[in-house]
């Protein structure tokens, strides 16, 4: 029996730890309540995009998008629209711009540039049911593969699609897979590469939660092509989510007949097993993920041999990301020269952002390559907040770097970003305004990498704690003339000379930043000063006289009693006491504390 | 799964509970659902047009909910939108008018005058 109503609940991770789930179990009970049952499904999906917004609700066939749905707000929703179709306006999506209510979610201006290729289900099926996904097209491609083209011809539409890897190295996808089917073995094997691990990425996670058949069925032709029968999906242990419904839809497709022996009656069989790893950075480049699923160490090893030729129990491996994958059932459903036609004329299709940092619309975008990092910032993420301008967006997180304004018409593809000196990496877009400290943000950068090295080559495990302890130095106003050129000398030598991806790369936020940012070091080493007022060595407290009403609050919140004055009598800060921790500036109802940095 | 041909009928299957999500929809049978159109009745005039469009499997047709239109004496009222044609209101409808509606009106096309209380061109 077909319903009157689809209810989508948003439940990727974002969406639940608002409390999505809690809403939809309220949802059931008030529909349950008024007898609706057999005429509204209410569905679990997974992230919608605007994460912001969460939890999001979308009800078809109307396509009303609720935002920030509360289990106060269910109620009214189920009796006043579900009920008596008034859709309630005071939960619905308002136009920024306009400040006018939005009818349907197609027509919300966060989706207006998007190109939905990868993403296309997130959001619109139910992750956990096979049927939905077959509703929608979901293993037709598979089927289509493995009956009625052959490995060469699959492999050929690969080549002609253009498509690239995803996770950030851009390499093309044929080729890899070309290498594998070519290498002679009785055994190979495909891993998808789900071990996101850049700070503010989290569009693998949401492809996973969202549409796991997708990746499953990516997998299961990259299999057909190269000629392997078992297949590993390494997923990091962050993502318990991910994990459960990959498992369960393992599962489903094996009950149907989409993994295991002679897929669709062919030749073929083919078999998947996630691989929960445990949280290093490292395991994300291909030699340390393939040493942790063999039970090693997660480290790596100078390639060649590429995994192609030797790879997961040293048997030739054809190694993607997780959104390589989700492109290859389109590829084979529309042909390659459906998806050459989008894109530049290096980097095909689209790749899918991450948004976050000081940026109006978090979440997850899609876009067709070549488009503008002005388009991906203001135009869907609305730029930054109210009385704030963005100064910098750091693209491909700890292994990037930043790009700023005056390049923000740069379109995006792999060439571009690398010449910006940023890289795509896996599409983690961290925007900052006037607020972030470049150094600050280069520092936290090499801490995570620093922390997240293994230890196995020397100028990483060594050079970026050389390079760390510089940018402490700096950032607590230590720093001395030929700091920056120390840095820039280490952070050369680190990326010719590391064994892997993580310490070639971990050097980038820090030249970046110098090259574009230079003059902020500068300030630091020479005037003891941050622009941005966040590094705590270089800040100072004072109090204005003129504001101040000596209302003692600061005083009172101050934790090493440097405030002096009482009630009536104006309040002054002892510096030597002082130790800029920003209570009294946090509490000051008047505004009379002031934040100021290499003033003196 | 054998072949190609089994997963298509398991997707016909399949597309039947989520056509709402598709946009294809080239029928909108809108019922007033304001206070007085439910007190008339305008819910079993609503599973009446859902109970008999699933009976007759017709996928192209979407069954949605609008307020009170301001002629509550007609209660239950119900719009036919199709594109490119005038949108069709009917009015003091209940269950076996429903169906007649979905035989001749939206299945053949022709619009049922006995019920008729307006059309709108758009």
């Amino acid at each position: 029996m077909a319903h009157r109503l689809n209810v989508l609940v948003c439940s990727g991770a974002s969406c639940i730890s608002n409390d999505s789930l809690k809403v939809k179990e309220a949802m059931l009970a008030e529909i349950d309540r008024l007898g609706l049952n057999k005429e509204i499904k209410v569905i679990e999906t997974g992230c919608m995009g605007p994460c912001q917004l969460g939890p999001v609700i979308l009800v078809y066939p109307d396509e009303t998008l609720y935002k920030k749905v509360q289990v106060e707000d269910v109620r009214e929703i189920v009796e006043q629209h579900f009920l008596k179709g008034r859709p309630v306006e005071r939960l619905m999506y308002k136009s920024p711009l306009t400040d006018e209510l939005v009818h349907k979610s197609s027509e919300v201006d966060y989706f207006q540039k998007q190109v939905k290729i990868v993403l296309a289900n997130c959001g619109n099926i139910d992750p956990e049911s096979i049927e939905e996904y077959i509703a929608v097209g979901g293993y037709e491609a598979l089927g289509k593969a493995v009956t009625e083209m052959t490995p060469d011809t699959v492999l050929n539409e690969i080549k002609i699609s253009g498509l690239r890897g995803r996770g950030g190295g851009g390499f093309p996808t044929h080729m890899k897979w070309m290498f594998t089917k070519n290498e002679k073995s009785d055994e190979k094997y495909v891993i998808c590469n789900a071990d996101e691990g850049d700070p503010g990425a989290f569009m693998d996670r949401s492809v996973i939660e969202g549409d796991p058949h997708t990746l499953i069925e990516g997998m299961a032709i990259a299999g057909y092509v190269v000629g392997a029968s078992k297949g590993y999906v390494y997923v990091r242990a962050e993502y318990p989510l991910a994990i459960e419904r990959l498992q369960k839809a393992i599962s489903q497709a094996k009950d149907v007949g989409f993994l295991g022996e002679k897929i669709f009656q062919s030749d073929f069989s083919f078999d998947l097993e996630v691989r929960v790893g445990a949280g290093a950075f490292v395991c994300g480049e291909e030699t340390a993920l393939i040493h942790s699923i063999e039970g090693k160490r997660g480290t790596p090893r100078p390639r060649p041999p590429y995994p192609s030729a030797s790879g997961v129990w040293g048997k030739p491996t054809v190694l993607n990301n997780v959104e390589t994958y989700a492109n290859v059932r389109h590829i084979i459903l529309n042909g390659g020269a459906w998806m050459a036609k989008i894109g530049t004329e290096t980097s095909k299709g689209t790749k899918v952002f991450a948004l976050s940092g000081t940026i109006k619309n978090t979440g997850l975008a899609e876009v067709p390559m070549g488009t503008t990092i002005r388009e991906l910032i203001y135009d869907i993420g609305g730029g930054a907040p109210e009385g704030h301008e963005i100064k910098a967006v750091q693209l491909g997180g700890p292994s990037g770097g930043c790009v700023t304004p005056e390049y923000f018409d740069t379109p995006i593809d792999y060439e571009s970003l690398t010449q910006l000196g940023a890289m795509m990496g896996s599409g983690g877009v961290i925007a900052m305004d006037e607020t972030a400290c470049m150094v600050n943000t280069a520092k936290f950068f090499l801490d995570f990498t620093c922390f997240e090295s293994c230890g196995k080559c020397t100028p990483c495990r060594v050079g970026l704690k050389q390079m760390y302890g510089l940018l402490d130095k700096i950032t607590k106003g230590e720093g001395e003339e030929g700091d920056i050129e120390a840095l820039e000398k280490l952070g050369n030598t680190i990326k010719t000379t590391a064994l892997c991806g993580l310490g070639q790369t971990a050097p980038n936020p820090v030249l970046s930043t110098i090259k574009y940012f230079r003059h902020e070091y500068e300030e630091h080493i020479h005037d003891k000063k941050c622009r941005a007022l966040v590094c705590k060595d270089l800040i100072s407290y004072e109090i204005d006289a003129e504001k101040c009403k000596a209302c003692t609050l600061c005083a009172q919140k101050c934790p090493v009693d440097a405030i002096r004055g009482q009630r009536g009598v104006i309040h002054v800060i002892e510096q030597e006491k002082c130790v800029s921790c920003g209570s009294c500036y946090d509490v000051c109802p008047f505004g009379a504390v002031q934040r100021l940095s290499g003033e003196n | 799964m054998k072949n190609l041909e089994e997963l298509r009928k398991l997707r016909e299957k399949a597309q039947k509970e989520i056509q709402l999500r598709s946009k294809d929809a080239k029928i909108k049978v809108v019922v007033g659902m304001g206070t007085s159109g439910i007190a008339a009745g305008a819910r079993e005039v609503l599973k009446a047009f859902i109970t008999e469009i699933n009976q007759k499997n017709l996928t192209d047709v979407m069954v949605t909910q609008t307020g009170e239109k301001g002629m509550s004496s007609m209660e239950p009222i119900v719009e036919i939108h199709e594109e490119k044609k005038p949108v069709i209101i009917y009015g003091d409808m209940n269950p076996s008018k429903v169906k007649k509606v979905v035989e001749e009106h939206i299945v053949n096309g022709k619009v049922v005058e006995d019920y008729l209380i307006s059309m709108e061109e758009k």
